[in-house]
């Protein structure tokens, strides 16, 4: 709880810092305010579950570790904004206080336990990426993505707020604990088929938030169209959040047998479609970003074989499983997105041949971006790995071993888009267009020191988080 | 504890050599192997033969899932340790006299592989084996794939492909017997990975028989077997020749020490299954490989085929499932591995002073490189098999062990030695003898530091021909052991 109250104030305390018309203490200002929010977010580390709002809340490991996550992920992404600071883009104050305000949202979608939080939580967290999308004013790209994010962003809430009221006129409730007592006990029966419609169209509009198929098809356009430090938050930020909702709706509220027989063969069958899409698509494209948007198409379907590797408790294998995925997913991905931003913002493109022979002109940059792509391909000695092993364990514990199979298929296929901006760095030359090296600031070289390192620890001693929940 | 020095200490050397530049990284990679390959003298000195788990060291590496670092050494990973350890060093002093762009990323590679490598023969744990086996396969790819000849996006690409699919099939067999240990109800916690787990699992005989697929797919990749090979050849022609050596030298014994260790105790029943095809193709590929490398121009491309040759029997020797079979094994892949690093370096020597590796370009270098000529010819006659040299060795307990399983495929396999004969003393013929080459009169003879690479090479040869018991009594407790797994079930 204290997360959300300080993020809420440090964002206040944001805008006004950014009356001070000097952008050279937002970076460090916002950092610090971060740094703070994840150092003070785990002293409610094994608090035992604590309830604000009259149960609307609830404060436990699981929300705790993910509050972590997604924290964390803003703090590392931050550093990559330092050319907003250095052009002084006027609007810099307010782009961090969005930030700062969604990570609240963010937060309420992993601590809800009641499906009004979850709503304002996804609320909070899209309003702010809608705007933030279209941060671009200038740039045509960009305003189309936000208005396709938001048009598109509008229905699925629609479509999810319709689910929730379908769901409280089944069961009278919208606390997750009562909605799961009132489905195995129905008061009227004939309500029931209200109750799974609702629940089904929940699943649709946390799908859509979260980008698994078929409701993935705005993402590679806005990703590509909003600015590539924002499409870094996007594809983290709101994917950790929406997972963690994801499964705390499924484990809290629809656990129930009869439920789960409804829900679990339609994730299994969005799984099976998301990897394929996911997968697939990426293979086709030419773009590194939009490569990467794909991609993160792709690791939905992972994380919601997490999902279908339900066994009915915020701890066990599937959260754990859930949680380290996101995590190393998280990393991996702002490593990614902050080299391609780099690449992207001094050399103005983004496909492939444009990281030709960055090995030789910035090897650090190549590096970084290395280990960041074999994590997401899941090769061993980095997160990516063993974020799959213990995603796909809890599958196999479940005897969803055909599921498995087909993923393991799917990252095959992984693998050759994940090597193509290795090849194109290490083992192409330098041309003409690519041989002047790009300038990288200290700070930015050491935050993507950092992700390396921590992408690597995660893959070299995952012991130390792989349980936790 | 020894162990996991030797696993640590090529990683320590590896980041450390980053404050190293040009030629004091490649000194400074130099002493790091040796220092190494010291303290793998030092772990075969204080062996003590026979038992198994020697230097163990079992620490739970990911606790919720019950799967535990445990490394340590019986005498078949010792042998290989030993090899490795050996042989890194000497492939970076054959690589002394080129100057590679950004040297200490390429040495650090190297020593990092070096851990992959000791890490693979040392595991006891299904995955930490699957670890260590990736760790080996990253740091090549990026020596192949960054320093190799033209084609090398292409070339390596495929071989990363190939391998990493081996790969993922095998750590499907490993989860799926994860599964069948311990109870299945108490979450991951309850299994664990252990080898010694995974031999007492007992699995009917339907499960092994795919099972065995699904392991034997990374070894076969990795060896290579027929019809798995279509990388070798291109790989080990484009990369450059540290990397090439490490792969025929090194590499390709994780596959057959995989299949000692990880397939034969693990499915018993399904080897029994696919033992005569497994045979057939490695037979095949004996036969296939030679002959194509009579037809071979490209000496690299000439010798990787008869490794792909020479391999096939190996494995031949393997699946034989008898004592001198996987005897000759052990110490086939020591002598394979000294003879094709060996050949290797010397294709190296006469590409570097001729910037060619056609054989119709060569000819006649022998006039004015006598020590060369001396060198290539112990080599060569090594991995001929002739006796009292180390390939005779592991080649007649190979044999020994095909034909006591089939007579006649003793027979068929034994051609390989004609055939081995065949390609290697014409492509000696043609070009050390032979008539005269534009390059006759100005190639120079070995130089001290190149020969400070192959003198202990042909000393191997000598004492592995010579004095086989030194290294077969190493292996032997280890060979009854897995051989007793696989009969007990």
């Amino acid at each position: 709880m204290i997360s959300i109250v300080l993020l809420s104030v440090f964002g206040l305390g944001n805008l006004f810092l950014g009356f001070l018309r000097s952008n050279r203490i937002l970076l460090p200002a916002a950092m610090l305010m971060l740094g703070t929010v994840l150092t003070v977010n785990f002293i409610d580390w094994n608090g035992g579950p604590q309830s604000f709002f009259h149960d609307m809340l609830v404060i436990d490991n699981f929300s705790v570790a993910f509050t972590g996550i997604v924290v964390l992920t803003a703090l590392l992404l931050i550093p990559f904004s330092e050319k907003y600071v250095r052009d002084g883009q006027a609007n810099l104050a307010e782009y961090y206080s969005l930030l700062i305000f969604s990570l609240v949202g963010a937060i309420m979608m992993v601590a809800y336990n009641h499906l009004l939080m979850l709503f304002l939580g996804i609320e909070i967290l899209s309003v702010a990426m809608y705007v933030v999308a279209g941060a671009e004013k200038s740039n045509l790209r960009s305003n189309e993505a936000a208005l396709k994010y938001f048009l598109m962003g509008a229905f699925a809430t629609g479509i999810l707020l319709f689910g929730m009221a379908l769901v409280y006129g089944a069961t009278g409730t919208f606390e997750l604990k009562n909605i799961s007592f009132a489905v195995q006990n129905p008061v009227n029966a004939s309500l029931t088929p209200m109750l799974y419609i609702g629940m089904l169209l929940m699943l649709i509009g946390i799908g859509f938030k979260v980008s698994a198929a078929p409701f993935h098809f705005w993402t590679p356009d806005v990703y590509e169209g909003t600015p590539t430090f924002f499409a870094a938050f996007m594809s983290t930020v709101v994917k950790t959040a929406g997972f963690a909702a994801f499964l705390k709706l499924l484990v809290q509220a629809f656990p129930a047998a009869s439920a789960q027989g409804l829900w679990l063969p339609t994730l299994t069958a969005m799984c099976v479609l998301t990897l394929a899409i996911g997968n697939v698509g990426a293979v086709a494209q030419t773009s590194v970003k939009r490569m990467l948007a794909y991609s993160s198409v792709s690791h939905a379907g992972y994380l919601l074989i997490g999902l279908v590797a339900f066994n009915g408790q915020l701890e066990g294998a599937s959260a754990n499983g859930i949680f380290f995925y996101s995590l190393a997913y998280s990393v991996a991905t702002v490593a990614a997105f902050g080299v391609v931003k780099l690449v992207a913002d001094q050399r103005g493109r983004e496909d492939y041949n444009g990281f030709n022979g960055l090995a030789k002109t910035n090897p650090l940059l190549a590096f970084v971006l290395t280990v960041a792509m074999l994590s997401l391909a899941g090769i061993p000695l980095t997160g990516g790995f063993f974020g799959k092993f213990f995603i796909f364990s809890a599958a196999v514990e479940n005897g969803h071993i055909g599921l498995v199979v087909f993923a393991v298929v799917m990252s095959m296929i992984s693998i050759y888009y994940y090597l193509r901006p290795i090849i194109a760095m290490y083992m192409r030359d330098v041309d003409a267009e690519t041989a002047e090296p790009i300038a990288v600031s200290t700070f930015q070289s050491g935050a993507l020191l950092l992700l390396a390192l921590l992408t690597v620890v995660l893959g070299v001693l995952p012991g130390i988080l792989s349980g936790i929940l | 504890m020894l162990t996991v020095l030797l696993l640590l200490w090529p990683v320590a050397a590896a980041l450390l050599l980053h404050f190293f530049k040009g030629s004091a990284a490649r000194v400074a990679a130099f002493g790091a192997a040796l220092i190494e390959f010291v303290l793998a003298v030092f772990a075969a000195v204080t062996f003590n033969g026979g038992n198994s788990g020697q230097f163990s060291l079992n620490l739970p590496w990911i606790a919720s899932a019950g799967i535990n670092f445990h490394v340590g050494m019986d005498g078949l990973s010792l042998l290989l340790v030993l090899l490795t350890t050996f042989l890194v060093p000497l492939i970076l002093l054959a690589s002394y006299r080129r100057t590679f762009d950004n040297a200490s990323a390429f040495y650090a590679l190297v020593l990092f592989m070096e851990t992959g490598l000791v890490g693979v023969f040392t595991a006891q744990d299904a995955f930490l084996f699957y670890f260590f086996w990736e760790v080996a396969l990253i740091p090549i790819y990026f020596l192949a794939g960054v320093w190799g000849g033209v084609n090398r996006a292409k070339v390596t690409f495929k071989f990363f492909l190939y391998t990493i699919v081996g790969s993922l099939f095998m750590l499907a067999g490993f989860v799926y017997l994860y599964f069948q240990t311990g109870p299945a109800a108490n979450g991951l916690a309850a299994h664990n990975a252990e080898l010694t787990s995974f031999y007492n699992l007992s699995l009917s005989a339907q499960e092994q028989s795919w099972l065995f697929w699904l392991i034997f797919a990374a070894f076969a990749v990795k060896m290579p077997i027929f019809p798995f090979h279509t990388w070798q050849p291109d790989t080990y022609t484009e990369s450059p020749a540290p990397a090439t050596m490490l792969l025929s030298g090194i590499m390709l014994k994780m596959g057959i020490y995989g299949c000692m260790r990880w397939l034969l105790p693990v499915v018993p029943l399904g080897v029994s299954q696919w033992q005569d095809l497994v045979l057939i193709l490695s037979i095949i590929g004996i036969i296939y490989g030679a002959i194509i490398a009579i037809r071979q121009q490209d000496v690299k491309r000439l010798i990787a085929y008869s490794s792909l040759s020479h391999v096939g029997l190996m494995i031949a020797g393997v699946f034989s499932l008898t004592q001198i079979g996987l005897q000759g094994a052990s110490i086939q892949m020591l002598a394979h591995g000294v003879n094709v690093v060996g050949m290797f370096f010397i294709a190296d020597c006469i590409e570097r002073r001729t910037n060619t590796r056609l054989i119709p370009d060569l000819g006649g270098l022998t006039r004015q490189t006598p020590v060369l000529t001396v060198c290539f010819l112990v080599l060569l006659l090594g991995t001929v098999a002739l006796p009292l040299t180390n390939g005779f060795v592991g080649e007649f307990l190979l044999l020994g062990g095909v034909y006591q399983y089939n007579a006649w495929m003793g027979a068929v396999a034994g051609i390989t030695i004609i055939l081995a004969a065949v390609y290697l003393l014409r492509m000696f013929q043609r070009v050390m003898l032979g008539p005269d080459s534009s390059f006759s009169d100005t190639i120079t003879d070995l130089t001290g530091a190149e020969l400070v690479v192959l003198v202990p090479l042909i000393v191997l040869v000598f004492w592995i021909g010579l004095f086989p018991n030194t290294f077969l009594h190493l292996s032997e407790g280890s060979v009854m052991n897995i051989l007793s797994e696989v009969v007990k079930r």
